[in-house]
């Protein structure tokens, strides 16, 4: 070891000079361009520690010379596509929701704004083709619990159903009778509602079943069972049920009761991506006008 | 270049070079791990993050024994694609009771860490026992087996103990009365008053819909807290962070 550097007889190399049980080793130095790159690498490492947030001080890191943030990147960036939008982002704002629909310009950038909003809040629940699922009411088609014009669904979207959060959410409460009425009675008003929707059904269970209806239903419901918005009664009289219209699914309906709750978006979506996701879903299909008549 | 020939003599010494080497791994260490624990600006003060309720917290253990973290990350990164998606975008406080935390960034589910309040509860039975019941294109597989498995939680004050042992902020009154707060949580009809000033902003609900306390129940009282703690109408971000 230490041994004075010499030349290699075969490659004509110079060794390191180190020697371990005679073996020695050559020196082949690295390629000047490749030493160069990476003293060049090292000195770039150093200015963008001094260009960046980097070291770690006393009290806080080193805020660098550029100023770079990340916070402040994200959020210029919303900034940025919200302006390319400004001037429709804010007559939507601005417009009286029912409204919109005679504005086809603003109405298109509303549905297709909507229909993003939609994708990322509202599918998992009412479906990725918002046909819904049991329990999830589907807003293809025009049988609506609350409302079915702009405003009404604005309203149902910002403030949600029967949830916590939100004191102004659409709210009905329909009685669990399984604690209020036998069970006879209670397979009476299944052959009822069968009857009420035209399906196949008892007639003497019916029959008896109409008294109780009245008794008990008709205050929400309606005599004819076709339902009232105010309270979020839903229609019996059609053939769209939300948890299910055979017998067994009735009775639980009844003797349980329903509760479903929509959260209030209003508190997490901003009021353009309210506005157009309303509108979205306005016009899947069964959207209403105000008067509540036909739009066409 | 007298000094770099002296290599030699570490590289002769075992024991010299493994010190040396120690030495060095040290500096990084020193300098990528130390400054955490004194910068105070390495946590954001917010208002509003409290610990994990009795029922949360065996929830969230709940959530990593099954995995969850394997498909779900729980950090939403400062991008516009995913504050548009998923909401604010996490700040380090809002973790900072969890042990461990569940950030992440990939992601075979969606980020929850804003999935409190999303969903009704009544969903989030849906979505467990049978996902595809109500997202049919979701891969997640079936978790059904939660409302069915009572929920054990004799441990639950040793389980707090744990916590404020690693630095969560648990007072003796919390652990003392973690067994009947961790049930109170799943009945609305119980006293919840104590639950909710000892844990603010708690859902307090029957989680499963069902009688009896489940696995079910923890582990939506998880879901439904996660992200609803720091009110970002109040929250002014320090854009030097």
């Amino acid at each position: 070891m230490a041994d004075k550097k010499k030349t290699d007889e075969v490659s004509g190399v110079e060794t390191t000079g180190h020697s371990w049980d005679g073996i020695e080793e050559l020196n082949n130095p690295l390629p000047r361009w490749w030493l160069w790159t990476l003293y060049m690498t090292i000195i770039w490492g150093i200015g963008y520690t001094i260009a960046y947030p980097a070291w770690p001080m006393v009290s806080g890191a080193t805020q660098g010379l550029l100023g770079w943030s990340t916070r402040a990147n994200v959020v210029r960036s919303i900034e940025e596509h919200e302006a390319l939008n400004a001037g429709l982002v804010s007559q939507l704002v601005a417009v009286d929701m029912d409204a919109l629909s005679d504005d086809t310009d603003l109405l298109r950038y509303a549905v297709a704004r909507g229909s993003s909003v939609f994708k990322a809040n509202c599918s998992q629940c009412h479906g990725s083709g918002a046909a819904g699922a049991k329990g999830y009411p589907n807003l293809l088609d025009n049988d609506w619990l609350w409302g079915g014009s702009l405003s009404e669904i604005a309203y149902s979207v910002r403030h949600g159903i029967r949830n916590d959060t939100d004191t102004d959410a659409r709210f009905s409460q329909m009685p669990a009778f399984g604690e209020i009425l036998e069970d006879a009675d209670i397979d009476a008003l299944v052959e009822q509602v069968l009857a009420l929707s035209g399906q196949d059904h008892d007639q003497a269970a019916a029959a008896r079943g109409a008294v109780l209806f009245e008794e008990n239903c008709a205050a929400c419901h309606g005599e004819t069972g076709t339902g009232d918005r105010a309270q979020g009664a839903p229609n019996l009289a059609d053939e769209i049920w939300l948890y299910g219209a055979d017998r067994e699914t009735l009775k639980t309906t009844i003797s349980m009761a329903r509760f479903g709750v929509m959260p209030a978006w209003g508190q997490r979506l901003n009021e353009p991506d309210i506005r157009a996701v309303a509108a979205f879903v306005h016009g899947l299909g069964g959207g209403e006008n105000p008067a509540g008549l036909d739009p066409n | 270049m007298a000094f770099l020939d002296k290599h030699a003599i570490l590289e002769k010494s075992p024991t010299l070079l493994l010190v040396a080497s120690l030495l060095v791994v040290t500096v990084g260490g020193i300098v990528e791990i130390a400054p955490l624990f004194w910068l105070e600006n390495t946590i954001e003060k917010v208002e509003g993050v409290r610990p994990y309720s009795p029922l949360e917290l065996t929830g969230r253990d709940i959530y990593v024994r099954e995995g969850c973290y394997v498909c779900h990350s729980q950090m939403i990164r400062p991008m516009r694609d995913e504050v548009e998606r998923y909401g604010h975008y996490s700040l380090a406080a809002e973790s900072m009771y969890d042990h461990p935390h569940q950030w992440g960034s990939k992601r075979t589910g969606p980020d929850i860490a804003r999935v409190g309040g999303r969903y009704s509860d009544a969903w989030h039975v849906d979505h467990l026992s049978d996902p595809q019941s109500v997202v049919p294109e979701s891969i997640m597989p079936k978790y059904a087996f939660l409302a069915d498995t009572p929920l054990k939680s004799d441990y639950i004050q040793a389980l707090l103990r744990t916590h404020r042992f690693v630095g969560v902020p648990y007072s003796d009154e919390m652990i003392e009365l973690a067994p009947a707060d961790l049930r109170a949580q799943a009945d609305p009809d119980s006293d919840v008053d104590g639950v909710l000033e000892r844990y603010p902003g708690a859902a307090v609900a029957n989680f499963d819909g069902q009688p009896g306390l489940t696995e079910m129940d923890a582990l939506i009282a998880y879901l439904q807290v996660l992200g609803t703690m720091v009110d970002f109408s109040t929250f002014t971000p320090d854009a030097s962070r």
